[in-house]
């Protein structure tokens, strides 16, 4: 049943992705990734509330279904669907009606790799289908074909390609010191690595480690590897932008989740969990400097998102049930509430037809609907209650004072209040300040007014009434990663 | 463990390949051409298929034959023929303005080898395994990442670029197959074609870069910043 439900839901965008490439059709390439993002979000919430807690594996071992995983699937099939929805009406306004078909395929293609990762049972595999991913939305951040989303495209690949080297260097180095515990021919599967972990020897075991985190690190946009990240999600169409942010950066941080549940296990001490903190903390902080003096509608959105992976980092960083609890359901909560903000701005940016803040006055006035969902955007994504993100924060949060970390809670909790006071300072220039700007030339089709309906109500919702067995839910995820870290 | 065991013969053939590879990688870096770069290139991959072939003939690990036919075929002819291609596209044949001349980047170079042998050394000995071949695979492992990191960061083209991910690559499959010769056949099957789709994607890049910005060099690529 689970193994058919995640081959039906691993298949509907490779199917999709092909069908589009052969249809060439854009209408039915809308409709058959659309179908396939429905497929995959249905599947995903089939397999979260399905019976059982022990962590399964299907096809001679090659794919591993867990909580985490699960976890992780469910944010990119919400986003994905969301995404698909919106790009309907988006792509629309481009006029690139005879590119749309290579659109939808490879939109589908960069979901397939997307649904791929979290599955890898084997480490090495899981590297691959990384790796696919950043070659796949290359051609979707480099769309547009202007000068800066190529510019974009190219840093993007070279940076995260280069970055993502050193994790495969520390893949290779996890093999080497196993291969001393399990013989010299073995599955490099997370649980072999897991087991021989405590017999390894710790000085390989810590480079292994520090080089996978500083690769996957350059993925998931942790500063200060995150160099690429503003301009690949500030340059790309926005359902694309909203793809990288929610879904993508999610796949990179699960693969660094399993590899500190791994090094949990052995002897190492406090090293590599408070080197993932000290991580977080600086992408906090240059997330902090950056969102303050932002010119650009995007790239203010593309810095939150390396603040939004700091605080994933300081959760699993601190670890414990609680850290680990908070951030998963962060991880939801952000993948919900970036899709919402680049849908935003991305309608924003057309209508006003500019990047710069500067240009865009009296949302609200212009668009009002749209206007309002954004700015209730704005406000859950700083973290104020009542939305979501307030919990998920204050959790993680609560797990630094668990941990005694107390530095790491203070810097995080001071430059959260500064971001909320920079990222909100743009948004009142924009709705409320009086000089006039262009008008706006055209509006938004309900394509895009759809999908921030369905991100923005259930971040007011998760805000307000938080439903006990996500807790239970996250308690068995947190076991399965080992729970480590105090707590 | 196979480095623990090895016949003097085999262990020095091992470490001439390796050493050589390194070698190689100094001539791209001290060079300014981009031909250069190429059939150093070139000749690196031909150096590892050798060493894959000889690890599997020492080592007794048969597949490791068939890792070397596939590694000569795709990175000893193909990514090379496909980089021509790429070349022959662009209308420089050198790098202009480099941020660290060709001798000083052999300098810096030198510097990444020695730190390269201090890490591995002290691993080695934890290890148990002081003046094998390992400690030498694992330095020139390191030594390859580093200065393929010097060349991504002193080269501004993006032929130099794109050698650059490569001698990443290569330092690590060259480490790969002394350290971990076992490693399951399949992981390295797909690296050797996550490789080509890279060097393929890289390429089509190019010529966006070339149609859209009018330029390869990431000197002009600095629209994009704050």
């Amino acid at each position: 049943m689970i193994g058919a439900l995640l081959l039906a839901m691993t298949l509907a965008p490779a199917v999709a992705g092909l069908g589009c490439v052969v249809v060439r059709r854009p209408r039915v390439c809308e409709a058959l990734n659309l179908v396939a993002s429905i497929v995959v979000l249905g599947a995903a919430i089939v397999l979260l509330v399905r019976p059982g807690d022990a962590s399964r594996t299907y096809w001679n071992g090659y794919i591993v279904f867990d909580r985490l995983g699960a976890w992780t699937l469910l944010c990119t099939g919400l986003v994905y669907f969301l995404a698909s929805l919106y790009a309907i009406g988006y792509m629309r306004m481009l006029d690139e009606e005879r590119r749309l078909h290579g659109f939808y395929a490879l939109f589908a293609a960069f979901a397939f790799t997307m649904l791929l990762g979290p599955l890898m049972n084997n480490v090495g595999v899981y590297w691959i289908a990384i790796e696919a991913t950043t070659l796949v939305s290359t051609f979707l951040v480099g769309f547009e074909r202007g000068r800066d989303s190529i510019e974009a495209a190219w840093k993007y690949i070279v940076i995260v390609s280069a970055g993502i080297s050193l994790a495969l260097l520390g893949t290779m180095l996890f093999y080497w010191g196993g291969s001393f515990v399990l013989g010299p021919s073995y599955d490099m599967t997370w649980d072999a690595l897991a087991s021989a972990a405590p017999r390894m020897q710790p000085q390989v075991l810590l480079m292994a480690f520090l080089l996978v985190l500083v690769g996957y690190g350059a993925k998931v946009g942790l500063a200060p590897m995150h160099t690429w990240l503003p301009d690949a999600h500030s340059e790309g169409p926005a359902p694309v932008s909203a793809m990288l942010s929610g879904a993508l950066l999610n796949t990179a941080m699960l693969g660094i989740a399993r590899f500190v549940s791994i090094v949990d296990r052995a002897a190492l001490g406090p090293t590599p969990r408070t080197v993932l903190i000290v991580l977080g903390a600086l992408s906090l902080t240059v997330a902090a400097l950056f969102i303050v003096r932002q010119e650009g509608v995007k790239r203010l959105m593309a810095y939150s998102s390396v603040e939004h992976m700091g605080v994933l980092a300081l959760g699993f960083g601190f670890g414990g049930p609680l850290g680990i609890a908070g951030a998963l359901y962060h991880m939801l909560n952000h993948s919900l509430n970036k899709s919402l903000m680049f849908f935003g701005a991305g309608i924003v940016m057309r209508s006003y037809g500019t990047k710069e803040i500067a240009a865009i006055r009296g949302v609200l006035r212009h668009l009002p609907v749209v206007g309002a969902l954004w700015l209730a955007g704005a406000v859950a994504i700083t973290g104020a209650p009542p939305f979501a993100l307030f919990l998920s924060e204050f959790m993680v949060l609560r797990a630094g004072l668990k941990t005694g970390e107390i530095w790491a809670v203070v810097v995080m909790a001071v430059l959260l209040i500064v971001i909320f006071v920079g990222f909100l300072n743009h948004f009142r220039r924009m709705y409320f300040d009086d000089e006039e700007a262009v008008a706006p030339q055209r509006g938004s089709s309900r394509w895009c007014v759809l999908p921030m309906w369905l991100a923005a109500a259930p971040l007011l919702v998760m805000g307000l009434w938080w439903p006990r067995w996500l807790w239970d839910y996250f308690a068995v995820a947190a076991a399965q990663l080992g729970g480590g870290g105090a707590g | 463990m196979l480095v623990a065991n090895l016949t003097p013969l085999a262990a020095s053939l091992f470490s001439l390949l390796a050493i050589l590879s390194l070698v190689l990688t100094f001539v791209m870096l001290g060079s300014r051409w981009l031909m250069d770069y190429l059939r150093a290139f070139t000749a690196q991959s031909w150096l590892i298929a050798a060493l894959s072939a000889a690890v599997g003939y020492y080592g007794n690990y048969p597949e490791l034959y068939l890792v070397a036919i596939l590694t000569l075929v795709f990175r000893g002819l193909l990514l090379p023929y496909l980089l021509l291609r790429i070349i022959r596209r662009l209308n420089i044949n050198r790098e202009i303005h480099e941020t660290l001349q060709p001798s000083s980047a052999l300098v810096a170079g030198a510097g990444a080898v020695i730190f390269a042998f201090i890490v591995a050394q002290h691993l080695g000995a934890l290890m148990g395994l002081a003046g094998t071949v390992a400690v030498l695979a694992l330095t020139i492992m390191l030594a390859m990442k580093l200065i393929g990191f010097l060349m991504l960061a002193a080269r501004h083209e993006a032929i130099s670029q794109i050698l650059g991910l490569l001698v990443l690559e290569n330092g690590i499959f060259l480490g790969s197959q002394i350290l971990v010769p076992g490693m399951p056949l399949l992981i390295e099957l797909v690296i050797l074609f996550d490789l080509l789709v890279v060097v393929v994607s890289l390429g089509v890049l190019v010529r966006y870069l070339l149609a859209h910005v009018g330029s390869t060099s990431s000197r002009d690529l600095k629209r994009l910043v704050g």
